[in-house]
């Protein structure tokens, strides 16, 4: 397990309607770079909104040792009808970054992710692969300590996943952690350091990435892994 | 049959012939039904995209207040303002009855729900696909709703224009402010009330005609406009 | 930005006619109650330019039935009223809302009816005329809104010696509406109605109705003018409103009135004691 972590779940639950997404999760995370996995329904994608503020828990507690700034990328890009580089500028701007200062940003990020030339263009005009890479432009931009991304390249076809995986490695080079879910193995494997299991809104396993590929330790962990194999 | 080709012909005579008065009166009921509109739109779409974002007592309650305001009888809001703006009433000291100003007041209380309402719905619609997004990127509700408000401007543009259309079309609110003065508040609707009263229905359809023909253009361009944007935009 | 651009200059065109809007407000005017049958028959289209271009004062008639007429001025919204009901006239000088009324003109109500007269009502005298529709139970369309000539409907049954409110029926039609409006009504249930005869020669939706009773002395209707009073009402353009009436009352005014014709046919009958 990890000595020096930067999150602490403890008895994290969430109910919704008299069902139980997530229960008692209790965990810390300190690796670089997460993977949460789990079969469909299994509250992957809720547990990533819980930790990342965009639901709030009805029971449990989230401790951060240190306040960490984030940005999260999700499933379906959501641009706003404006251009590129204003969609990416926009993010900047609830920052309160000065204008001048905002472009230089917006400009760089576009350069990061490969689509300098689209600046102008409407965003909402683009394919799908193009606006998820958008979306991680303006998630870059404001530098974030953290990134959440849920499952990023399941709408996309093999080019774009192989390219939004690229600038996600890139990110997490330069010292962003990364907290994704993903019905991808293959990605998971190549992306994250350590994977978090959920079953049935229960987490069953946190392990290193390999480890948990060769020798998951649930029941639950091996039907999912024999199921998800090509 | 035979008066309804007759007051297509007259309309046609009449705007062909660029009669300057009926210019005046068309002009006038543009500029106090735009007006209207354009003040209900600076009032009535925060308004709308508060009720849909925000959340706060009563919201629920204004939401229906809005949605039922949205069928005021005309009649009623000019006699509303009637009593505000006449000498006697609260608001008498500044003349305003019977001037264009009084109509532009009394049709900005008749639309702007309207406008809210509406906006409410197309804001409501635009929330559930950005919500999740905009409060990631840390955006508060006001700034969210002013975003959605830009985001939306294309869908907005109709809900200004049900607005317009209500406003250019409405006869008993302007009647009662306005006074029907020749020359000073006299619209295209309260014209034709009054050829109706004169018993001169042709010229009273034919009025109709010109202000259907108006309406309809401004549609028109708006619609493609809206096209064009949807395409440009997505 | 383009949007905004044009909310921008969308603002700036509003603002420019609110702007001159109010300007106009600026123009010297006055606001003159008046009655329906005034403006609809033509007249004041025909009389107001003379005056306008004689004293440089605008006149703004905003025309409605004797009654709403007179409760406009009473709420202080007009500085003249010029209506035709006497007895409401001198009600409202009484309550002290009026400086004094001066007779100006009359003109006559004739009743419509149509032109195949199912009650036999065709005559001079309008009592009689009028008893002779009841006893048919022929459609009759009343105004019904407290206008000066649904005043003078309801004296002429009342000296016809019919109870109405023991006679209405089916028969007796009541639309609260203005002097067009009910001929228009009358017009399409082909019914009597008692109108102004100027409304009448200016009314082009006919349909099968004629004049059917005219020339009663009684018939005679007289119109007054009042200039509202500033000491009820201090912002009343007291001096404008003083020029309009004094004009009407003068030779200039009187002419004017009398020359006003519709298909030869003189309308109003200038009567001003000097």
């Amino acid at each position: 397990m990890t000595s020096t972590h930067w999150l602490e779940l403890q008895g994290l639950d969430l109910r919704e309607n008299g069902v139980q997404i997530i229960a008692n999760a209790t965990l810390k995370v300190g690796a670089g770079r997460t993977a949460i996995l789990g079969p469909n329904g299994a509250g992957k994608s809720s547990l990533l909104r819980l930790m990342h503020g965009l639901l709030k828990p009805t029971g449990g507690r989230l401790i951060w040792p240190q306040t960490m700034t984030q940005s999260m990328v999700f499933q379906r890009p959501v641009m706003l009808r404006a251009t590129v580089l204003a969609n990416v500028d926009y993010g900047l701007a609830l920052r309160g970054i000065p204008a001048a200062e905002r472009r230089e940003k917006a400009i760089a990020a576009l350069h990061r992710v490969g689509l300098p030339e689209l600046a102008d263009r409407p965003a909402r005009r683009l394919s799908g692969g193009e606006q998820q890479r958008v979306a991680l432009a303006r998630a870059w931009a404001l530098e974030p300590q953290l990134l959440f991304l849920d499952e990023p390249t399941a709408s996309l076809d093999p080019a774009s996943s192989r390219e939004v995986e690229r600038i996600i490695g890139e990110m997490a080079a330069t010292g962003t952690r990364i907290v994704m879910t993903t019905h991808n193995l293959g990605q998971a494997r190549r992306i994250a350091e350590e994977v978090i299991f959920l079953d049935g809104g229960r987490v069953l396993e946190q392990t290193p990435v390999e480890e948990f590929f060769r020798r998951p330790q649930t029941t639950a962990a091996q039907a999912f892994l024999q199921e998800e194999a090509p | 049959m035979a008066e309804i080709t007759n007051s297509l012909l007259l309309a046609t005579d009449m705007v062909t012939a660029g009669d300057s008065r009926l210019a005046a009166i068309v002009a006038l009921s543009l500029a106090v039904s735009f007006s209207a509109t354009l003040i209900s739109c600076l009032l009535g779409m925060p308004l709308g995209a508060l009720l849909a974002v925000g959340r706060f007592p009563g919201r629920r309650v204004l939401v229906v207040i809005f949605n039922g305001l949205m069928g005021l009888p005309p009649v009623v809001v000019g006699l509303l303002v009637y009593l505000l703006l006449s000498r006697a009433g609260p608001l008498g000291q500044f003349g305003l009855l019977f001037t264009p100003t009084a109509m532009v007041i009394a049709q900005t209380v008749l639309i702007t729900p309207i406008v809210a309402a509406l906006t409410r719905q197309v804001i409501e619609d635009e929330w559930r696909e950005y919500r999740e997004q905009l409060r990631s990127l840390g955006a508060s509700r006001t700034r969210a709703a002013r975003t959605l408000l830009w985001n939306a401007r294309f869908s907005l543009f109709t809900a200004a224009l049900a607005g317009f259309g209500r406003a250019i079309a409405e006869v008993g609110a302007v009647m009662i402010v306005g006074g029907n003065i020749d020359g000073v508040t006299r619209v295209m609707t309260t014209t034709i009330a009054l050829e109706t009263s004169k018993g001169d229905l042709p010229l009273a359809l034919a009025l109709g005609v010109i202000l259907i023909t108006v309406v309809l253009a401004i549609n028109a361009a708006a619609y493609a406009l809206r096209q064009w944007a949807e395409n440009r935009w997505g | 930005m383009s949007t905004l651009n044009i909310v921008r200059r969308s603002l700036l065109a509003s603002c420019a006619f609110l702007l001159v809007a109010s300007l106009h407000a600026q123009e010297r005017f006055i606001t003159v109650a008046s009655t329906t049958s005034t403006e609809q028959s033509g007249l004041f289209a025909h009389l107001l330019p003379a005056f306008e271009k004689a004293a440089g004062i605008k006149v703004r008639v905003v025309a409605l039935g004797t009654g709403q007429a007179l409760d406009m001025a009473r709420r202080g919204d007009a500085d003249v009223v010029f209506v035709h009901d006497k007895a409401a006239e001198e009600k409202f000088i009484a309550e002290g809302y009026g400086v004094k009324r001066q007779e100006v003109m009359y003109n006559d109500f004739v009743v419509i009816g149509p032109k195949a007269d199912p009650a036999k009502a065709t005559g001079k005298d309008i009592l009689d005329g009028l008893r002779r529709i009841e006893a048919a139970k022929a459609p009759f369309v009343s105004r019904g809104d407290k206008s000066g000539t649904h005043a003078a409907e309801l004296r002429y049954w009342k000296a016809a010696g019919i109870d109405l409110a023991a006679k209405k029926g089916d028969w007796y039609r009541d639309t609260g509406s203005g002097m067009g409006p009910a001929l228009n009504t009358a017009a399409s249930m082909n019914a009597y109605i008692l109108a102004d005869r100027g409304t009448w020669l200016n009314f082009k939706n006919r349909g099968e109705l004629g004049i059917v009773v005219e020339g009663d002395k009684q018939l005679f209707n007289q119109y007054g003018v009042i200039l509202v009073n500033p000491v009820r009402h201090a912002h009343v353009k007291q001096a404008d409103g003083q020029k309009f009436i004094d004009w009407l009352v003068t030779t200039d005014g009187q002419k004017a009135i009398a020359d006003y014709k519709i298909g030869g046919e003189q309308l109003f009958f200038p009567n001003a004691t000097k």
